[in-house]
């Protein structure tokens, strides 16, 4: 009885040896191949999200005449409270928050219904609408953004000038319409990319499902809403968490902006705040800014995600 | 086909044009204006012709400071091309030891791979300067190529396609017949992934050529700017002085910028729509 269960034992401490030395002699080129990306991943992915963690702590302290050199001191969450505090920081996230309300729903509806319109059987030139719309995608964000900060300038707007001619005096860059301008600049550049990977989605259904619902008397209208919608809410919801974290990062639309319109403010959004703070040396300001902008991100977009897989239906 | 769908179809083709005009109207402003003088572009109609300065334009923007422009597209070349082989390199690498061997803190790798997708790149860029103002990096080209190089998008696609694609048989095949771990990467598993590699490539390309928040926290320095840091610089010497860039160079600056891209696009189209569909059905 006890030999058998020392063999037993014996036996798996063999099978696990073998188990261990299999796993060493893989693990070696394992360790060797993960490590030329995870070295810079770590250093250029981790680490800065550790020092501006770290960087949102403290605060430099310069004595008095600001003669000796600055020291630095930690402070705790202090840097949060003045960062909330700072109604610049706090009109910027509230900015952003409001654009990406309004936005991000009705770029997604958009390009929700072209994908659908192109997917229909009987549409016509599809290759070349789909080119069209994705157009925008493929020019580089920054030459997108000069275009339309010069199709709104005033003075040089065509769209104003037609305005003109037809009575209407409009000034695009004036302050109520900077944010509608922005979102306009947003839709503008990116449906074409969503409406893509919902396209690519659509595609993937198989055309039996619609032809027992035409059979069955579905119209189209209803083949879409009831069949083809839910079946592509995985991609509806990769592109609101992307379009989330997009309107998060936003910074060029605005900064390119401010070069026709002077009185858009240098802090419209988080990212240009914490970018001003950078240039006022003020580098524990822009982390705390940072890391603020980061939990609102990953809690809006986790909290998307969870309130959709709380309806039902896997991601 | 019976009145009704005849007068659906008509609608839907109306819809999608109207569509195809919000979207085209502007590129083709672009197109129109980099044709035109400054001073046409204050009069006349905007979307049409006015006198032709195409080729004048043109010469203008590579003349302008002392000739800069050449070398914020040599910049921009040498940032989208080296990061993106490289990281597509190490990507490919990555992904396919994630998908192939079994090794503890696999999956925690993976994931901190995906939670990596999801960071916004701005809110990497203001730390990323800080470290490297520390380490006198700022204003060299490694500031801009370092994290270039990185791709974590590339290593979660890399892994579904090398896990999708590259069967176990032929690595074990290649087991016994006695090669090493890397041959058998570099031999077998790069070329059964390499439609998947260009994928990696072009998107990383597409994200380096496009980055301008990155380059003009990190890039004082004129000479070391890629293009889009360079017109937008152009685009705020505005107004009058001897600094001064008119707009009908930096609306022709811009156009030229962008057919690297566009040209990039319609000659790759599959790859990029494959990568799409990755990421759609994740």
């Amino acid at each position: 009885m006890t030999t058998a269960l020392h063999e037993r034992a014996a036996g798996r401490t063999t099978a696990a040896g073998a188990r261990r030395a299999g796993r060493r002699r893989r693990g070696r080129p394992v360790a060797l191949f993960l490590a030329p990306f995870l070295v810079p991943f770590v250093a250029l992915y981790a680490a800065p999200i550790g020092y501006t963690i770290y960087q949102s702590l403290f605060r430099m302290h310069r004595s008095g005449l600001g003669l000796t050199a600055p020291t630095q001191v930690f402070v705790g969450i202090a840097n949060y409270a003045t960062a909330l505090g700072n109604a610049d920081f706090r009109g910027s996230l509230l900015r952003v928050l409001l654009i990406g309300l309004v936005q991000v729903p009705l770029m997604l509806l958009l390009a929700l219904g072209l994908a659908l319109l192109l997917d229909a059987k009987s549409t016509l030139f599809k290759r070349f609408f789909r080119l069209a719309f994705f157009l925008p995608y493929a020019l580089p964000g920054v030459v997108g953004a000069i275009m339309w900060s010069y199709l709104v300038a005033p003075g040089l707007s065509p769209i104003t000038a037609l305005g003109h001619q037809l009575g209407l005096h409009l000034d695009l860059t004036s302050n109520a319409m900077l944010a509608p301008t922005i979102g306009n600049m947003l839709t503008w550049g990116w449906t074409g990319y969503n409406m893509l990977i919902i396209y690519s989605a659509l595609q993937a259904i198989p055309a039996e499902l619609s032809e027992a619902a035409t059979m069955d008397g579905c119209s189209a209208f209803g083949i879409a809403w009831r069949i083809k919608v839910p079946l592509v809410r995985p991609a509806l919801v990769l592109t609101t968490v992307f379009s989330i974290i997009g309107t998060a990062q936003l910074y060029n639309e605005p900064t390119i902006l401010h070069n026709v319109a002077p009185n858009l403010s240098s802090t419209y959004t988080p990212i240009s705040a914490a970018y001003d703070a950078v240039n006022a040396n003020n580098f524990n300001a822009a982390a705390t800014e940072s890391v603020i902008l980061a939990l609102l991100a990953f809690v809006l977009s986790f909290g998307f995600l969870k309130l959709v897989q709380r309806r039902g239906g896997a991601l | 086909m019976t009145s009704t769908s005849r007068l659906s179809r008509w609608l839907v083709l109306g819809v999608l044009l109207v569509a195809s005009v919000y979207f085209l109207a502007p590129v083709w402003w672009l197109l129109v204006s980099s044709t035109k003088t400054n001073a046409d572009l204050f009069t006349g109609n905007g979307f049409w012709f006015a006198r032709f300065a195409l080729f004048d334009n043109v010469h203008q923007v590579f003349a302008q400071q002392g000739g800069i422009y050449w070398q914020w597209l040599a910049n921009s070349a040498l940032y989208a091309v080296g990061g993106a082989a490289v990281s597509t390199l190490i990507a490919a690498l990555a992904g396919y030891t994630l998908a192939k061997y079994r090794f503890r803190g696999r999956e925690f790798t993976f994931n901190s791979v995906l939670a990596a997708v999801l960071v916004p790149q701005p809110l990497l860029a203001v730390p990323l300067y800080l470290m490297f103002s520390g380490v006198h990096l700022v204003n060299t080209y490694w500031a801009v190529l370092l994290p270039s190089m990185v791709s974590p998008f590339g290593v979660y696609l890399a892994r579904i396609y090398a896990g999708a694609s590259v069967p176990d048989e032929l690595i074990e095949a290649g087991r016994i017949d006695g090669a090493g771990e890397f041959r058998i990467f570099a031999t077998i598993a790069l070329r059964v992934m390499s439609p998947a590699l260009v994928t990696v490539f072009l998107f990383q390309f597409v994200a380096i050529w496009t980055n301008y928040l990155l380059p003009v926290l990190m890039l004082a320095n004129d000479h070391l700017q890629p293009v889009t840091v360079g017109i937008v610089g152009w685009q705020a010497q505005r107004g009058i002085g001897p600094t001064a860039v008119p707009f009908n160079i930096v609306i022709t600056a811009a156009a030229i910028s962008a057919i690297p891209l566009v040209v990039l696009f319609l000659s790759l189209q599959r790859f990029w729509r494959s990568g799409l569909v990755a990421g759609s059905t994740k």
